[in-house]
């Protein structure tokens, strides 16, 4: 039901981020999202790739500081409150957001979410039937 | 078999005083024909017969540092130079070098000595021993290659650094021991760990000597978890040698210093008087089981303090604790006395930190920098915390509070050699 996001902790350092992609683009990996989470002292890159278990082996070979984490990818239409329905339904279940950010792919948009309680999550998603993408069909969008 | 040398390990005190005071007045002897000792005994009136117990020792002032580098490069020998086999020096980046001079004896009794403590932590001839210590005026290459000769393992003098030189080394000639700075140790598991290698699973190794620079605990235990082995804590000089002076037995509880190459003393480095037995002070060394350059009450700028008590091993010399850092390391931060192993000490505790660290003190502000480990997890929440807690032990441990940094990992420069740890910008 989860997708695999890589997440890499980046000082505040000139050419950092460019260190980072550098590596994705030599292995030709294509970025599908990408977010910062930032503080003055560091940021969080939070990324959704075409071949995460490649990046993430790449990284770690090149001693980047990388985590894989996995979260929900929901697609919803872009019409008005659809947004706030999906939500609305994790809130309902008592289950808080830790972070969200969202983008869209060929004309849907997509959610991508990482709760406080995954398993609570899942039950959420099955229970409304809300739209989900798994890694398996993120390409194929 | 238990002991390299039972009769001379487990003597009993009186016995080993009785031979201390002998060689004492021996070494007084050979000492006198030195163009420095001359000078000192003439002036002090200190002659062999005038040695009456160990307690005299006190009347013989300290040997320094300095007085090497004054003295440098012969006139601390006591014996003609064509007497002697070996020289050793140190860096000398802040003055002159100092030398230290070796009789073909004096070889031997070093050989002896590094051997008896490799045999200590269960070492044997049937063992493969990789020294990655530099070779050259650096004692710890000579001094343990002639140690394990003598204890008659098959011995490789790998030398210092190039990682995947010495992995192939410990892969294909079925390493079982190292000699490693403890740095440079958790910088070999992470070599390991990228090239795939389990350490339990694809090579023999089962002990490794760690030395050369202070360690906590906590880094020891760290060592042991992530190369499988036992690590044990060695501690020497070149003045008194090299490796070989004091190491740890099986106990893992204190080094035990041998009492029939050297006598103990531990002092308060501002006052010089001795401090109470099982308090911290500097370590003072008189060599006693050398010809060639003997030095008496040499001051060595280590802090320690000697642990009380019967050793369960059956050894009956000294044991001194680990080292607390050099008296000429403490930093002074807004009056507060800080020894770079205690904070060390703390890092070391956080399993989501690495194993590569650096402290800068600029404007009486102190920053750790500290790299986060395999264990990172992309919760922010988590690593404010870990931020936090970090801080709060620093600061309960140091009564200041430094400015804590988490970098990725591979931003701190690789330690490869003795581990630079502090970096101060201050100008005095």
């Amino acid at each position: 039901m989860t997708i695999n996001q890589i997440s890499i902790f980046l000082e505040n350092k000139c050419g950092k981020l460019s260190q980072v992609l550098g590596i994705l683009t030599e292995a030709n990996i294509g970025i599908i999202a990408a977010t910062v989470a930032d503080t003055s002292e560091y940021g969080i890159l939070r990324l959704i790739l075409t071949d995460p278990d490649k990046a993430y082996a790449l990284f770690k070979e090149n001693n980047v500081t990388v985590s894989k984490t996995e979260v929900l990818a929901l697609a919803t239409d872009s019409c008005a409150g659809s947004f706030a329905k999906v939500l609305g339904c994790f809130t309902e279940a008592g289950i808080s957001v830790e972070y969200m950010y969202c983008f869209s792919l060929n004309g849907k948009s997509i959610l991508i979410l990482r709760t406080n309680n995954s398993s609570d999550a899942h039950a959420v998603v099955k229970k409304h039937n809300l739209e989900y993408i798994s890694s398996e069909n993120l390409n194929k969008i | 078999m238990t002991y390299w040398q039972a009769d001379m390990e487990t003597m009993s005190r009186a016995d080993l005083e009785k031979l201390q005071l002998k060689r004492l007045k021996e070494t007084i002897q050979t000492a006198g024909n030195s163009t420095f000792y001359n000078k000192v005994f003439k002036e002090q009136k200190i002659t062999p017969d005038s040695i009456h117990s160990l307690e005299d020792l006190k009347r013989i002032p300290f040997t320094t540092k300095e007085d090497l580098r004054n003295n440098y490069p012969f006139g601390m020998a006591a014996v003609p130079i064509q007497k002697c086999v070996r020289l050793h020096s140190s860096s000398g980046t802040t003055g002159n070098p100092t030398v230290v001079l070796h009789s073909a004896k004096d070889i031997d009794e070093w050989a002896n000595q590094v051997a008896r403590c490799m045999y200590m932590v269960g070492l044997r001839n049937t063992d493969i021993f990789q020294n990655t210590s530099g070779y050259g005026m650096f004692t710890g290459g000579l001094g343990f290659q002639y140690g394990a000769e003598k204890l008659g393992a098959l011995t490789v003098p790998a030398a210092a650094g190039n990682s995947k030189r010495q992995l192939k080394f410990i892969a294909d000639f079925g390493t079982t021991c190292l000699h490693i700075i403890p740095s440079y140790a958790t910088r070999l598991a992470e070599v390991m760990q990228e090239s795939g290698i389990d350490p339990r699973r694809d090579t023999k190794l089962h002990t490794v000597c760690i030395g050369a620079e202070p360690h906590s605990e906590e880094q020891r235990k760290r060592i042991e978890e992530l190369l499988g082995v036992k690590a044990y804590n060695c501690f020497g000089m070149s003045e008194m040698n090299g490796p070989g002076v004091a190491f740890e037995c099986k106990e893992q509880n204190g080094l035990h210093i041998w009492e029939d190459y050297v006598i103990v003393e531990i002092i308060d480095p501002i006052t010089l008087e001795p401090v109470p037995e099982g308090e911290v002070g500097e370590l003072v060394l008189t060599a006693i089981n050398r010809e060639a350059m003997p030095l008496l009450r040499y001051r060595t700028r280590d802090l320690t303090r000697i642990i009380q008590g019967k050793c369960a091993c059956g050894r009956t010399h000294k044991r001194i604790d680990r080292f607390k850092g050099r008296s000429d390391d403490m930093l002074i931060l807004k009056g507060v006395n800080l020894f770079p192993i205690q904070i060390e000490t703390i890092l070391m505790k956080f399993n989501e930190l690495g194993n590569n660290y650096l402290i800068t003190i600029e404007n009486d502000e102190m920053q750790v920098e500290v790299e986060l480990s395999d264990l990172f997890t992309d919760d922010y929440s988590q690593l404010q915390r870990l931020t936090k807690e970090v801080t709060r032990q620093l600061k309960d441990e140091l009564l200041l509070t430094p400015k804590l940094k988490l970098v990725g990992r591979g931003s701190l420069p690789v330690q490869e050699g003795k581990a630079v740890r502090v970096k101060d910008l201050r100008k005095f």
